[in-house]
């Protein structure tokens, strides 16, 4: 197959990226840190597409984590961290979904799960650390004996030994590499060759892209080959690490892209009312993600005015003297 | 009355623990106040970073999460989880970081994460983040607490983070080589820890508080023979963190 077949295939749509990468319970990894580049427009359209059970690996995640989960897409899930910064400190239906026992869940911690992402794009099946020791982290398990059963689940949650390498007493932490089945991120740009670029912070998208089996990106803007190759320091992945691509602009919303647009703090302040209360956030679903049959059509309802508000400054890469309270 | 809130006692009182050539680790809200103001005030050439990668960013803006855009601007490096661990623990950098928790034991030890049973709590926290890494590979680290009986406890609900484990020797023992807790900043006081046994005890109380006050809203027994009375924040402090730092008072909150 020349490349260039190869890249026609892999530039789509949402409908048909999600319908072909994303099954219901798909192991899933999501870009973005809290607030930042989260691959909303591919969240609304795994829940529009009604996708369950999906087993979500992740670092620190806010807001497609938690309407995920509100939809009721969540089977199970690996986190080090639930939140929207001072505009959620706690996810709220990530929050209900674990008090009212409806999703498995297993605590790790940031730099154990970047790790874990890095075994998994090393190829390599653990990887030690010394962050967990003396924690609850290493002593309560969520997963059931059952789950740990499980095709694609680690046998054991992680294993504390020896140092091979030193007489002295030195423990350490083995924690088993993740491979998740798809990786979906946001970027802003991505060169008609395939080629991601990631501006403002990575978190762990590279490492998260490199351990999966299937990769979606939806980015800003398609750019030229030409200009994605004439500054490559800038890049991320390479094409072939990349199985579908989708121009999705603003498809962060209402989360943040650096250099782009900010994060939307009205709604975000809206989303966390409406997610306490149980038929509000039902309303919520109705009415941001299966009343819409588009996204042109979320972007209508989210509105110019607001578009122009959130868009960045392109010095600093964020909007400035944007109402955040 | 005393001219000023509480958080901004807590920040500016925390912002004093940073030494010129720290390298800070920055988390959300009072943190950010506190890093912000102690670089500005006592400690210029202190780096600020963030877990997410951010490292040294202007912050022109104060950051509302440490994956804001704001700490994407004007910095030395942009980068990503990996790299920020790498310097967290890295052995020749004196590294600080400032962490939050729901719930505090006498030894520092911290819970981020629950309250209840595990597997199905009462209340769910958000979970570790980077808290149980940076208190286990940190030179050192600085508590936030709200000052409520019920957050001081002789047993935590879950321990997320590491501070002197179960005093003495035993952060080391653990196989921790370096760091551990240095102090809790509450909006009353602030707790050290002894050197020897690595019990809290209060080392100074804000002007205007009473030691029987925070003895009262403390869950557990703390020795207080050793406190002092903290100096106010001074005119210029005040005015840096107000005008400079927080000018939006998006985290100070209303006047």
């Amino acid at each position: 197959m020349s490349e260039h077949n190869g890249l026609t295939q892999k530039f789509t749509t949402l409908e048909e990226a999600v319908k072909k990468f994303i099954k219901s319970g798909s192991i899933v990894a999501i870009g973005g840190f809290t607030v930042s580049r989260n691959p909303m427009a591919l969240a609304y359209e795994i829940i529009r597409q009604g996708i369950r059970d999906l087993h979500i690996v992740c670092h620190s995640h806010g807001q497609a984590l938690d309407v995920l989960i509100g939809a009721g897409c969540v089977k199970r899930l690996e986190i080090a961290y639930g939140g929207n910064g001072r505009y959620a400190p706690t996810c709220v239906r990530f929050r209900k979904a674990i008090e009212r026992g409806e999703i498995e869940f297993e605590d790790y911690s940031n730099y154990q799960m970047s790790l874990r992402f890095l075994a998994g794009a090393l190829g390599i099946p653990f990887i030690p650390t010394k962050s967990g020791l003396g924690s609850d982290i290493l002593t309560k398990e969520g997963f059931s004996p059952q789950t740990r059963r499980e095709k694609n689940v680690a046998r054991k949650k992680l294993v504390v030994l020896q140092n091979p390498f030193t007489e002295e007493e030195d423990p350490i932490v083995l924690l088993p590499a993740l491979t998740p089945d798809v990786t979906i991120l946001h970027a802003q740009y991505v060169g008609e060759d395939g080629t991601v670029r990631i501006k403002g912070l990575t978190f762990a998208d590279i490492e998260q892209a490199k351990a999966a089996n299937a990769v979606i990106v939806t980015c800003e803007e398609i750019v030229s080959r030409a200009f994605i190759r004439s500054d490559p320091d800038q890049n991320c992945l390479p094409p072939f690490f990349v199985d579908a691509i989708v121009k999705v602009p603003y498809g962060a919303h209402p989360t943040a892209c650096f250099g782009f647009y900010d994060y939307d703090p009205k709604h975000l302040n809206y989303y966390r009312k409406v997610a306490e209360d149980d038929t509000e956030f039902k309303k919520y679903l109705d009415e941001w993600v299966y009343g819409l049959s588009s996204h042109t059509q979320y972007l209508e309802k989210v509105g110019i005015q607001t578009l122009i508000k959130l868009k960045a400054s392109p010095v600093t890469g964020y909007a400035i003297g944007l109402e955040r309270k | 009355m005393a001219g000023y809130k509480e958080n901004e006692m807590m920040a500016i009182r925390a912002g004093r623990f940073i030494k010129d050539g720290d390298v800070v680790f920055v988390g959300t809200g009072l943190s950010m106040l506190a890093a912000m103001a102690g670089k500005r005030i006592y400690a210029p050439n202190a780096i600020l970073f963030f877990e997410t990668g951010g490292i040294d960013p202007s912050l022109e803006e104060i950051p509302m999460c440490v994956s804001d855009l704001r700490v994407m601007y004007g910095s030395s490096l942009n980068s990503g989880l990996i790299e920020s661990f790498s310097i967290v623990g890295h052995k020749k950098l004196r590294t600080i970081a400032f962490l939050g928790a729901a719930q505090i034991d006498r030894y520092g030890n911290l819970n981020t994460t629950c309250i209840g049973n595990y597997l199905k709590p009462k209340v769910r926290f958000p979970g570790s983040g980077g808290a149980c890494d940076v208190a286990a590979l940190a030179s050192g680290f600085i508590v936030f607490m709200q000052h409520e009986k019920r957050r001081f406890v002789e047993k935590l609900d879950y321990l997320t983070s590491v501070g002197w484990y179960k005093g003495w020797d035993s952060r080391i023992k653990l196989g921790l080589k370096r760091g551990g807790v240095i102090a809790v900043v509450t909006n009353l006081c602030v707790m050290k820890f002894d050197e020897i046994t690595k019990e809290m005890y209060l080392a100074e109380y804000y002007p205007g508080v009473s030691i029987e006050k925070i003895v009262e809203n403390t869950g557990i027994q703390i020795d207080v023979s050793r406190a002092i009375e903290t100096t106010p924040p001074t005119d210029e402090e005040l005015r840096i963190l107000r005008e400079e730092v927080d000018p939006q008072r998006l985290i100070l909150g209303k006047k």
